[in-house]
């Protein structure tokens, strides 16, 4: 009896030296996640949380080249409306269903079909799936898309499981099954969304937490209160004006990184009541002196302290899609004057900006305000609420909008959605017949280059027209617990934990 | 005292009606499209379409309002737009979390407020009593955002002693529970506390000249006694209808102070609410809201008899 304890207590002993410490890894967001199905999914945060719960079929590198995820390997046919995709055997989901050609295919046309999806426009030039074999797919296209590849490193790429979808139908994103390295355990709404580690993942040996916990912070001094004070392990979006206390914390390094997307103003050139009567609608010249009377680097010292990047086009300068034609301009405010005088307006004239209600736009707009005051431009600021905002832009209610862009992979998506002509966030109404021929263009190009060439053409035609003046780029910026190691950070904002790990554990 | 309790229910019932024909109408009102603020940069039309006829919001707003209430009957508060939840869901994840911080804020406010308007009454003119005024004066005018993120700098950042922000359900582990609670309890309290302290010493003020103080001095009573049993107690009656009152401003506070101190209770929903549109959401918490401070005022009420015999029978 008492040896049987003896040896049974050691075998206890035994076990417990051998368990690792359960490792676990806590970030604050900025906030609360919408649903966490990636086809309705709307959120930048979401998207966060579920790049641990989902696989795509493609991923990216942080420098935007297209890479395997579920998918090894893929080919383009010469006319660029077939693409086919060979698959990772050996891949399941959460539930132990299995990854395979005919789950993918079914994933796709969810997306496609289902009623609440936001996915629709994304894949939309996929015209049929095709299940060559279990390990191969084929999409074929009602039109060259050369964009449709990079749709698939974000949630239209994501697989869910179908097993697990088809039972839970629309409440499918309250207890989501993919096949991503960490499984769903539980979620409290804007407290925490729990994910324990998959042991079955194909990648599992990058893998270092056993747990993973996200919680919505929104507050950023609260945010860096809670990992200065060791609650979390990990933050993002950290406010510019913050970095330098948290660079001088000890215990705490910071990384960041320039962004896919921008911010902008955006003018009313023929959308709607705002843009009647509107002299900024009918005149570039107007516009282009607003744009010289910007001091972008100045903007972003005094507001940034000088974290962010200066934005003249849609892509940051490290982005492979930047076009070294445009660089940032010099301010030249007798320039602008004379554009002003030219236009006939010598005297100056007022111009009505809606701004978010929050504090950075408030206090860029002021000191874009004040630089185009000296030009003779008077700026009006009307701040609105964001809700309220983005209401009476999309229905052509303003002069001009302090608005940007989260950014997509793929450089058809910061271009086409708002300069084509039917593009789906054009709240400018902003139309060229040119612009329309050559974004067509470009997505038919399966070349880079050629594409590359054709979009720097587009540039110039909007730079010209200036129906959107691009301000700075928001780097993404984290501040992390020195013994976490190993993290990369993405110009998508999305954290990936690969790699991932403790330093002491 | 039943019929009493019956009778008040009863009248209750027109009140929340109005409060939600209010409520919805306000909402209604606002500048906005929930659809399109909750799509944000996705706006893909076919779908925007789909959720507007799904979430009915092309009807006209008083046949809106009528299928609510008909829903809200039986028992269904209606589905979040943001995260998809039913509404009577989150409530019931939120509305616990939101009673243990008023109850501890409450708790707060009751032991700080209490006693400090008894001293600075009985010590009327002297310096306990000018420096009780003050600290009660500084409590009413310090913002609660400015306190809570200066006690989370201090206290969380600089001593490590509390844990900065979060929540632990009571049930999960009390302890814990009730440290993370701290902070955020002891700004929603200080404020109260204040106004506690003001009305108390008032009210003892009043009851401490009245003749029958005096006669009980007269009567060779200890002080003590002559202050705890003879005026403070009838000098609570004031102080209960305050306390009453006092929830509906602890609701208030609550959701500036769970946004600080990121408490996922009511006021951080309803103000996520508010922000995305989410007229369901917002409908059940003002819904919930109002009948929590009707059932205060009568628990209030109950207590004026218990406390006050002269009131039985009226």
């Amino acid at each position: 009896m008492t040896l049987s304890r003896l040896s049974l207590a050691a075998a206890l002993l035994a076990a417990s030296a051998l368990a690792a410490p359960a490792q676990e890894l806590r970030i604050a967001l900025q906030s609360d996640p919408d649903t966490l199905d990636p086809d309705p999914n709307r959120s930048f945060v979401g998207r966060v949380v579920l790049a641990a719960l989902c696989d795509k079929l493609v991923d990216i590198t942080p420098e935007l080249e297209i890479v395997p995820q579920l998918a090894t390997g893929w080919s383009w046919s010469d006319d660029g409306r077939t693409l086919t995709m060979d698959l990772r055997e050996g891949v399941t989901f959460h539930d132990g269903t299995p990854f395979d050609a005919e789950a993918a295919k079914w994933n796709i046309e969810r997306s496609q079909t289902l009623d609440v999806s936001q996915r629709k426009t994304e894949i939309e030039t996929i015209q049929r799936v095709e299940v060559v074999d279990p390990a191969t797919l084929r999409l074929h296209l009602s039109t060259p898309d050369a964009a449709l590849l990079a749709q698939f490193t974000d949630r239209a790429g994501m697989m869910i499981s179908p097993t697990a979808a088809r039972a839970a139908g629309e409440e499918f994103g309250r207890d989501p099954v993919c096949s991503g390295p960490f499984a769903f355990d539980s979620r409290v709404a804007q407290d925490r969304i729990t994910l324990t580690r998959f042991d079955d993942y194909w990648n599992a040996d990058a893998i270092h937490f056993d747990t993973v916990t996200y919680l919505p912070i929104p507050d950023t001094t609260v945010r860096l209160a809670n990992l200065q004070s060791g609650d979390v392990d990990m933050i993002e979006r950290l406010a510019a004006t913050d970095l330098g206390q948290a660079r001088a914390a000890p215990g705490i390094s910071v990384e960041t990184v320039t962004p896919l997307g921008y911010q902008g103003i955006t003018f009313n050139l023929a959308n709607g009541p705002g843009a009647e009567d509107n002299p900024w609608a009918d005149d570039p010249r107007l516009r282009q002196a607003l744009n010289l009377s910007i001091d972008r680097d100045a903007l972003n010292q005094v507001v940034f302290d000088g974290v962010f990047a200066p934005a003249i086009q849609p892509f940051a300068p490290d982005s492979p899609w930047f076009d070294a034609d445009w660089p940032v301009p010099d301010r030249d405010v007798e320039a602008a004057r004379a554009l002003l005088a030219e236009a006939g307006h010598p005297d100056g004239l007022p111009l009505e900006v809606q701004v978010p209600n929050s504090t950075e736009a408030g206090r860029v707009m002021q000191v874009v305000q004040s630089m185009a005051a000296e030009a003779g431009i008077e700026i009006e600021l009307v701040s609105k609420e964001f809700a309220t905002l983005l209401a009476d832009q999309a229905r052509g209610a303003f002069e001009a909008s302090q608005i940007g862009w989260s950014g997509r992979i793929d450089p058809d998506g910061n271009l086409a959605t708002f300069l084509h002509s039917e593009g789906g966030l054009n709240d400018s109404g902003f139309g060229s017949a040119e612009i329309d021929t050559q974004l067509a263009e470009a997505r038919a190009a399966t070349d880079p280059a050629a594409r590359k060439e054709i979009y720097d053409a587009v540039q110039d035609v909007a730079n010209a027209e200036l129906p959107i003046l691009y301000l700075y780029h928001r780097n993404w910026v984290y501040a992390l617990d020195d013994d976490i190691e190993g993290f990369t950070p993405y110009p998508d904002g999305i954290i990936r934990l690969e790699g991932v790990r403790r330093s002491d554990g | 005292m039943l019929s009493f309790i019956l009778r008040r229910l009863l009248i209750a019932i027109p009140t929340i009606l109005l409060i939600s024909v209010f409520v919805f109408t306000l909402q209604k009102l606002l500048p906005g499209d929930p659809i399109l603020a909750m799509a944000g940069e996705e706006r893909d039309p076919a779908t925007i379409e789909f959720l507007r006829e799904k979430y009915r919001l092309n009807d006209p707003i008083p046949v809106q309002y009528v299928t609510w209430v008909g829903n809200a009957l039986t028992g269904d508060l209606g589905i979040s737009l943001r995260t998809n939840q039913p509404v009577l869901e989150l409530i019931g994840q939120k509305l616990p979390v939101t009673i243990q911080l008023a109850t501890m804020a409450m708790i707060f406010a009751l032991v700080i407020g209490i006693p400090a308007g008894i001293l600075s009454a009985i010590r009327k003119g002297t310096l306990t009593d000018y420096v009780a005024n003050v600290v009660a004066l500084s409590g009413l005018s310090i913002p609660n955002f400015w306190l809570g993120i200066m006690l989370i700098l201090l206290v969380s950042v600089k001593w490590q002693l509390l844990p900065a922000s979060g929540y632990v359900p009571f049930g999960e582990d009390p302890l814990r529970s009730i440290q993370v609670m701290l902070m955020p309890a002891f700004v929603l309290g200080t404020a109260l506390a204040a106004t506690l302290m003001r009305h108390t010493r008032s009210a003892m003020l009043s009851v401490l000249t009245s003749d029958y103080v005096r006669t009980a001095r007269a009567k060779g009573l200890s002080e003590r006694r002559v202050i705890l049993r003879h005026a403070f107690r009838n000098a609570l009656t004031p102080i209960v209808t305050l306390s009453a009152l006092l929830f509906g401003e602890l609701i208030a506070g609550a959701v500036l102070t769970e946004q600080i101190f990121t408490v996922p209770g009511f006021g951080k929903l309803i103000v996520d609410a508010v922000f995305t549109r989410d007229y369901a959401v917002v409908q059940g918490i003002v819904l919930v809201t109002a009948v929590g401070f009707i059932i205060m005022n009568l628990l209030a009420d109950v207590a004026y008899v218990l406390l006050n015999p002269r009131l039985r029978g009226q």
